[in-house]
């Protein structure tokens, strides 16, 4: 028969391979969360779903590459119960990696309301994505707008001379969300 | 009695076939469709060199199996042997396999490079997934359109006769060229939808706020149907997509009908000045 | 939460009374026996619920054109059917099979943790009552599919805490029941039940518990975002507000690929010991079987995204996933070709645990072969949601692990109630069942690579003929399992009286106990030679 002693023994070893589960469990469970940002760090390495980067540096000096010419194609979508009229002012341009470019997008309030909408940058080929640098772009931040109100938003953009050799033409893609309250 | 039970059978069959061939389009495909681009014949070869992979190694192992199942059983005398184990034919099943799934590996490779190879396009679409219609926009043309389902409602409720085209038929085609290499990118409105056109060769998942590539080069004129492949909805079944591959001539003529019908805001093209 | 372990080695107030009478037995039940009876009973249940839900769905597709249900609620069937499946049933049966079996195969008197046992049984009832209550909810139950992807996910109307919240708590559950496992086999061994002198069936469990373990909280984590994305304005999987969908559907794969796993690992538990009793045989290669289930256990964490080759994934990344996914065809094959090997040269005899045991190695095969053909990334472009990757997963998880699961219970149930089962009614049920699976099954690959896509409630007209016939299988196998049932209910009742060994071929520690089984059993622990 089983003396007490074992008994005991028992429970212990059985509480700790509980304890140990329980907190597998809670590692595994914030590891969720956790790939949240990891995915983002990936996406920004791999251009993954053709993510871009946020704002970058101006001031980092780079070599106009002139015997290099890239056709890049502008694309705009609204998302569904996005009350605007959106549409980029050039639908494409011939670039040299390296150089600076502006360019800029027109939207519209159709209503007769206040609203804020927020684009959102994708750019095709993938591998593309890392090296279409946006300098300043209208989807750095929400944009609002007035009853019927128009504008023209500008995008100030470089592409990075590493772009790989096989890219010849990048699409930059936004697509326009009504942001609401609960949205933030 | 065995032979008359047959024949009733077969004639339960036969009366079953003929309700079938009488409401339906008896077509009875079985199989991957080779496609009309270079792409897709690809994938179909593929799809057949894995199949017949797996039907040689399915006829190696159940039949080994079927053949044991025969011969030792119990009711034929067998005595169980006692052996349970052999490192060399472990290790030899073990490195088989490997060395087919290279084999498979090597020609997958290949194509999915080619595939992932968008450059070059003559012309681009933008595809875009709303709940639950297709809308096309050309890039380079300025023309846009939606696309959406054109089978009557009283064909799906069943009041009136089916068409051949049963819900793969659309009020405004997708026209494309032949020959010309099409770069597609895929994007939707609402919710994740995925742009088919088996004939095609592969499909693409339109994600809102993304935009994803893919291109196909089609060698045949005719008309292509296929669906949208990832639930979205209510209404997932009834959003067809229907592609019309015509000859360039035909292309460029259709081109200059659709601006001259709906003159679009001025769009600039090839502008833009450094800075 | 107090988990103290309870001292499992006995019960000094009950160590010879047989169980309490009424109802109070099964709700307070700490018994391994009972927990495990209540597992299978309500994964019958679930199973006959999930089934009328195909039935329906199947019904409606007899025909082109809306007949029965409109789609929207086509949509709630398909995806309360898959939950209903997956959770409801098959991972109940399983951890019911577990209950049951591993105790008093290791020579265990019961589970580790028997209160914690309770609560992980009983938090099921709820979870689904939960679940399947979201069908009366004003705009329906969920409809977006069980993947849950958003945005579409996010569109379900009042259903969705509750489906939430239902999911929380089969999540819960599941992991009560795997740390039991885990604690059982780890501490409860008897003395000499060395690792690798473990039956199969316990390997197999020990494998998928810490499979389990991994990756349901993940699972939680992904659809407390998904919660949190609906009603506390955050962004996850918001493209608008910087986050991303196409992430959701890489970490609800991150869980769903090891889930398949969890749902077939056992399975090859039950084959490897039903194949070698009736093959009056020691199992071929017991050391690669470890190793193999092992390195798919492995495998499993890093194919995920075999799912989602056509979100448009880098080249780079496409390639590593067909690569890791067609690497889990050798260990796979190794345990096929394991199980013909214990065949072969054996003295067999064909009883209908063997039978559905054959069936499974032979069908469960070719959904692994289709698995393979998915693998291939270009291939998958055109097969991806498709019905051949619906044929594809049922052929693993009906010929697959629910063959397995009916294969344990006619070959463990003998020693569960000292009755053998009607040989007759079981051998009519197996063939009804497997004529039954393929007719439905089967002609589902056809339709995929034909183009019909999964999930719609109608279709084109050159669809019809294999749908009709799909429909027309679905009806034989669905009613067929109600012989299941009977066979099942008579056994309980009565029947031949059953040897304590049952099973001529059977070896190991469960077939030295007498039959039905005591209340209490190894409260003295075995020693194993
Ligand atoms: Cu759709």
């Amino acid at each position: 028969m089983e003396t007490q002693e074992t008994k005991s023994a028992l429970a212990t070893a059985n509480r700790r391979v509980v304890r140990r589960l329980l907190l597998a469990v809670a590692a595994m469970f914030a590891f969720g969360f956790a790939l949240a940002p990891l995915y983002d760090v990936l996406c920004q390495i791999t251009g993954l779903n053709g993510k871009t980067g946020g704002r970058v540096a101006v001031a980092r000096p780079v070599v106009v590459d002139e015997t290099r010419t890239v056709t890049v194609e502008f694309v705009a979508s609204l998302n569904a119960g996005a009350p605007w009229e959106f549409a980029p002012m050039v639908t494409r341009m011939a670039v040299h990696p390296g150089q600076y470019y502006q360019t800029r997008y027109l939207a519209r309030n159709l209503t007769d309301q206040r609203l804020v909408g927020q684009a959102v940058p994708s750019v095709a080929p993938g591998p593309a994505a890392r090296h279409f640098q946006k300098v300043e772009c209208f989807c750095f931040n929400r944009q609002k707008f007035e009853p019927g109100e128009e504008r023209a938003m500008p995008v100030t953009f470089i592409i990075d001379p590493e772009l790989p050799p096989e890219v010849r033409t990048v699409t930059l893609s936004y697509t326009f969300f009504k942001l609401d309250d609960a949205g933030g | 009695m065995a032979c008359n039970r047959i024949a009733r059978g077969g004639v339960a069959l036969g009366s079953v076939l003929a309700v079938w061939s009488a409401g339906a389009r008896a077509d009875f495909a079985v199989n991957m469709t080779p496609g009309v681009t270079a792409i897709s014949r690809e994938v179909y070869d593929l799809h057949m060199l894995i199949f017949w992979i797996c039907v040689a190694i399915g006829a190696v192992v159940f039949g080994v199996m079927f053949w044991s199942i025969y011969h030792h059983r119990k009711s034929r005398g067998a005595v169980a042997a006692q052996f349970h184990e052999s490192a060399l034919v472990e290790v030899l099943w073990t490195i088989v396999p490997m060395l087919i799934l290279v084999a498979m590996a090597v020609p997958a490779t290949k194509t999915l490079i080619r595939m992932a190879d968008a450059r070059g396009a003559d012309l681009t679409i933008k595809v875009t997934g709303y709940q639950w219609r297709w809308h096309y926009e050309y890039l380079n043309e300025g023309i846009d359109f939606f696309s959406t389902l054109a089978t009557p409602q009283d064909q799906i409720h069943n009041t009136v006769p089916k068409d051949a085209t049963y819900l793969l038929e659309v009020d405004r085609r997708l026209v494309v060229p032949v020959g010309k290499k099409i770069r597609i990118l895929t994007t939707a409105a609402d919710v994740i939808h995925s742009w088919w056109v088996p004939a095609l060769g592969w499909k693409r998942d339109a994600i809102p706020g993304f935009i994803n590539e893919s291109w196909t080069l089609i060698e045949k004129p005719g008309v292509y149907r296929g669906q949208c492949a990832e639930l979205c909805g209510q209404d997932h079944g009834f959003m067809p997509v229907v592609v019309d591959a015509v000859p360039e001539a035909e292309f460029q003529q259709w081109v200059a009908n659709m601006k001259a019908k709906n003159l679009p805001a001025a769009q600039a093209a090839n502008g833009g000045q450094p800075l | 939460m107090s988990i103290a372990a309870a001292p499992a080695l006995h019960h000094e107030h009950d160590t010879h009374a047989g169980p309490p009478r009424g109802l109070g037995r099964w709700l307070f039940t700490t018994n391994h026996k009972d927990i495990g009876t209540l597992y299978l009973l309500f994964s019958l249940m679930m199973f006959f619920v999930g089934g009328s839900f195909a039935l329906v769905i199947r019904a409606e597709l007899f025909q082109p054109g809306l007949q029965i249900v409109d789609p929207h609620l086509f949509n709630q069937l398909t995806t309360l059917h898959a939950l209903v499946m997956i959770f409801g049933a098959v991972m109940p049966a399983f951890v019911g099979l577990a209950n049951w079996q591993v105790p008093i195969m290791i020579g265990a008197p019961d589970m580790a943790l028997p209160r914690m046992n309770n609560w992980s049984f009983w938090i099921l009832p709820f979870a689904f009552a939960l679940l399947l209550s979201t069908l009366f909810l004003p705009g329906g139950g969920p409809a977006g599919g069980w993947t849950l992807y958003p945005p579409l996910a996010l569109q379900t109307g009042q259903a969705f805490p509750f489906v939430i919240l239902a999911i929380h708590m089969m999540g819960i559950s599941s992991i009560m029941g795997a740390i039991n496992v885990i604690a059982t086999i780890l501490n409860l061994r008897a003395p000499g039940m060395i690792l690798m002198k473990m039956p199969l069936f316990v390997w197999t469990w020990l494998i998928t518990a810490f499979l389990l373990i991994a990756v349901m909280p993940v699972l939680a984590g992904a659809v407390t975002m998904l919660l949190a994305d609906k009603f506390f304005g955050t962004s996850f999987f918001n493209a608008a507000g910087g986050g991303d969908p196409v992430m959701f559907q890489h970490i609800f794969w991150f869980f769903g690929h090891p889930e398949v796993y969890i749902m077939i690992l056992p399975a090859f538990g039950i084959i490897s010991q039903i194949i070698p009793t009736f093959a009056r045989k020691p199992l071929f290669g017991y050391a690669s079987m470890v190793y193999a289930t092992a390195s798919i256990a492995f495998l499993s964490f890093i194919v995920w995204a075999h799912h989602m080759f056509t979100v448009g994934m880098p080249l780079a990344g496409e390639l590593f996933f067909m690569y890791s996914t067609m690497l889990i065809a050798v260990p796979t094959g190794v345990k096929v070709f394991n199980w013909v090997s214990t065949m072969w040269r054996g003295s067999m005899t064909f009883e209908t645990p063997m039978l559905f045991a054959i069936a499974f190695v032979i069908l469960f095969t070719i959904g692994g072969f289709s698995g393979l053909m998915l693998a291939i990334a270009p291939a998958d472009f055109q097969y991806h949601d498709t019905y051949f990757v619906v044929a594809h997963f049922h052929y693993v998880l009906v010929p697959g692990a629910v063959f397995s699961i009916m294969a344990g219970v006619y070959y463990w149930l003998p020693k569960w109630t000292g009755h053998m089962i009607d040989e007759r009614l079981g051998r009519l049920h197996f063939w009804l069942s497997v004529v039954g699976v393929n007719v439905l099954f089967f002609p589902q690959h056809f339709l995929g690579l034909a183009g019909m896509p999964r999930r719609i409630p109608d279709y084109a007209l050159q669809f019809t003929e294999f749908n009709m016939i799909s429909s027309i299988g679905a009806f034989l196998f669905g009613f067929s399992q109600l012989l299941f049932l009977y066979n099942v209910i008579q056994t309980i009742r009565g029947g031949e009286p059953a040897t304590d060994q049952v099973w001529e071929g059977a070896r190991g520690l469960e077939w030295t106990l007498p039959s039905p089984t005591p209340y209490h059993t190894f409260t003295k622990a075995p020693v194993v030679e």
